[in-house]
């Protein structure tokens, strides 16, 4: 097991340096695309373009661009943005990724527990009514776009009823939970459930299918044949044995948000994320900003990846034969 | 068991998996169920135990055990039976037991159900059930999973969760189907001295009649759902009466008659959607008379009853044209 873990981390980085390659040849080695003019951002002056070719190593052959690139991104951080002048790239991930993380975690919470509420409840009932009903409300909300609801809810909170029913929801943006904690959830709770309803849907929808495919499964009928009741073959056995996959699309999910997948959601509510960040990066063509804010992600999704796949060893104790 | 009927309504019509079927067991005996694929051997044996969960089956005929009637039971009712009265083995032991979980804790799971116990005791008992079913080293498997086992030991393991609790009966469904032929004797001999250790009964459900030759004390040969022949093993194999049981029996190759072709049975199992009003075997036998439209009644001398409307005296006719031509 633990040569499994040590084998699946090498795995990641080098995964992780094969991301970074391939991003820097996009930014830098696309053919027709001047890197300089791309970084300098738009209408820069010739002086601002030699500066950019020299910090960069324009003229220096592609591996040793990379490594500058790489140099500036991890070891001095100071990769600095041409577009909002001096900005450095680095600090402001990281003073975003506390956001980013706020919005995650608490809309995690939440769509773990509904969706997993819902796929159990929509199995053992299936059949009756609320089966069909539950699936359905979750094919709704993963068909709504996140940026349609969050619009949506903010219209309807911040504007049409917030005198009446929503007074005391505050009018969006965000407050560090070191500093006020009740004011961080309020600002936040919004937002964790636009968030949490695409993922509950998905989730319920997975689950109940998976339970029904494992009531089925010989030793479920061995279980019952033991005098077990229903209530604990459900959840001891088949729930335990579904829970696999679920927490393998967890982990990506969830490894993806932190990485900055949230884009929408935290610009229709104002929270400055990563993905937020991204956001404007994309919208200003603020190339350093991108790449870091790329790295960043991939960062994410490659650990969330190793991380799962470590889990599912754990869970699974027919996986760890074949590690 | 008596006159035990299990149909499922399909889209295609009634399905008539369990025609009638009544029988019993004593205590300290074996039970064979012996037929062809859908002859309805398992539905009779699941349904019984509430095990046939489907929303369009419908069950009818009585079913005591000890005494008490089961059949229509609740399900929590029937919770305290299914493996503390009644153990149960299956027929795919690669399947039967849940991956997650290590074989002990499983075992300890069905013990503490049935018994007030603690996890220690458990555990102890488990390890004590290991070794009894032949697992070597037991005090080091029981923490092993299942897909650490090979299918042969994964059938003990089975074998010993069904009798943790010291049923007083035992039904297996085709136990040793899926295991080579080496393990197959072992699992028959295994099942044989625990049955002598624990004294419980064993009603046995196979399509091998080598099985039933080598364990059974009683036989029931099923058709379509319903009882061919039922009787003590040694009459049924020795002076079989139903023109099914013939061909079963004849169908066995044997290894002393050279270039002998493989006897069949003629034509195809009878659907369970079309079993007729007479004798379910009719289209197929070759001694069919006109009186077979009608179902025959389980009838016969010395507890061995068949369900043919042959006379004794056209059986015995039969049988001595067929010794004389090698065919018995």
């Amino acid at each position: 097991m633990f040569r499994y873990i040590i084998r699946r981390l090498i795995s990641a980085v080098l995964v992780m340096f094969a991301i970074s390659v391939m991003v820097f040849l996009i930014f830098f080695a696309t053919p027709g695309v001047n890197p300089a003019a791309r970084i300098a951002g738009r209408s820069a002056s010739p002086e601002v373009l030699r500066h950019v070719s020299i910090e960069f190593g324009l003229d220096k052959p592609l591996p040793i661009r990379y490594l500058i690139m790489m140099y500036h991104l991890f070891i001095k951080q100071d990769l600095t943005s041409y577009v909002n002048i001096g900005d450095k790239i680095i600090p402001q991930i990281i003073a975003a990724a506390p956001i980013t993380l706020s919005l995650v975690f608490g809309a995690a919470v939440i769509w773990l527990i509904v969706g997993i509420l819902g796929g159990v409840v929509a199995a053992s009932n299936r059949g009756k009514f609320i089966d069909p009903l539950i699936m359905f409300i979750g094919i709704a909300t993963i068909s709504i776009p996140a940026y349609w609801l969050g619009e949506m809810v903010n219209l309807i909170t911040q504007d049409k009823l917030h005198a009446s029913l929503f007074p005391w929801l505050p009018n969006g943006g965000y407050v560090a939970i070191t500093s006020n904690p009740w004011q961080w959830a309020l600002h936040l709770l919004f937002p964790w459930l636009t968030l949490a309803a695409l993922y509950s849907g998905i989730y319920a929808r997975v689950l109940r299918g998976e339970l029904i495919n494992a009531m089925n499964e010989d030793y479920i009928r061995t279980a019952r044949a033991k005098g077990l009741s229903e209530r604990r073959i459900l959840y001891r056995h088949a729930l335990r044995c579904s829970l696999i996959t679920i927490v393998s699309l967890f982990g990506l999910d969830f490894g993806a948000l932190i990485g900055g997948a949230a884009l929408l959601t935290e610009v229709v509510f104002g929270l400055q994320g990563v993905g937020w960040l991204t956001y404007q990066g994309l919208t200003n063509l603020d190339l350093p900003l991108i790449m870091g804010c790329v790295m960043y992600g991939a960062f994410f999704v490659v650990l969330a990846s190793a991380v799962v796949d470590i889990l599912y060893a754990y869970l699974d104790p027919r996986v760890r034969i074949a590690t | 068991m008596r006159d035990l009927k299990v149909s499922f309504s399909t889209r295609q019509g009634v399905v008539r998996a369990v025609d009638g079927l009544s029988f019993d067991v004593g205590a300290k005996e074996v039970l064979g169920i012996v037929g062809e694929s859908g002859s309805g051997k398992s539905v009779a044996m699941y349904s019984m135990l509430g095990l046939v969960r489907d929303a369009n089956v419908e069950i009818t005929g009585s079913v005591k055990f000890q005494g008490r009637e089961i059949l229509g039971l609740s399900d929590k009712e029937m919770q305290s039976v299914r493996g503390g009265e009644v153990g149960m083995i299956f027929q795919d032991p690669m399947t039967a037991l849940t991956p997650v979980y290590t074989v002990g804790w499983q075992l300890v799971e069905q013990l503490r159900a049935h018994n007030d116990m603690t996890k220690e005791q458990a555990r102890e008992r488990a390890i004590e059930l290991l070794a009894e079913v032949g697992i070597p080293d037991p005090k080091s498997r029981v923490n092993h999973y299942p897909h650490e086992f090979s299918g042969g030991m994964r059938q003990r393991v089975v074998i010993a969760m069904a009798l943790s609790c010291n049923p007083k009966l035992l039904i297996a469904d085709e136990p040793t189907t899926a295991l080579d032929v080496t393990t197959q004797a072992q699992i028959l001999d295994l099942m044989e001295r625990l049955q002598e250790r624990h004294g419980s009964s064993i009603v046995i459900i196979t399509h091998d009649m080598g099985v039933i030759a080598e364990i059974a004390d009683r036989v029931i040969v099923m058709y379509a759902g319903r009882p061919a022949e039922i009787g003590p093993e040694i009459d049924v194999v020795r002076s079989p009466r139903h023109p099914y049981t013939w061909g079963l029996l004849g169908a066995v190759p044997r290894a002393d008659v050279k270039n002998r072709r493989l006897v069949t049975i003629p034509g195809n199992a009878v659907s369970p959607l079309a079993v007729p009003e007479g004798c379910a075997f009719a289209a197929r036998c070759p001694h069919k008379m006109d009186i077979c439209d009608q179902r025959p009644v389980l009838r016969g001398a010395n507890n061995h009853l068949d369900a043919c409307w042959l006379t004794d005296e056209q059986r015995l006719a039969i049988r001595s044209v067929a010794t004389t031509r090698g065919e018995a």
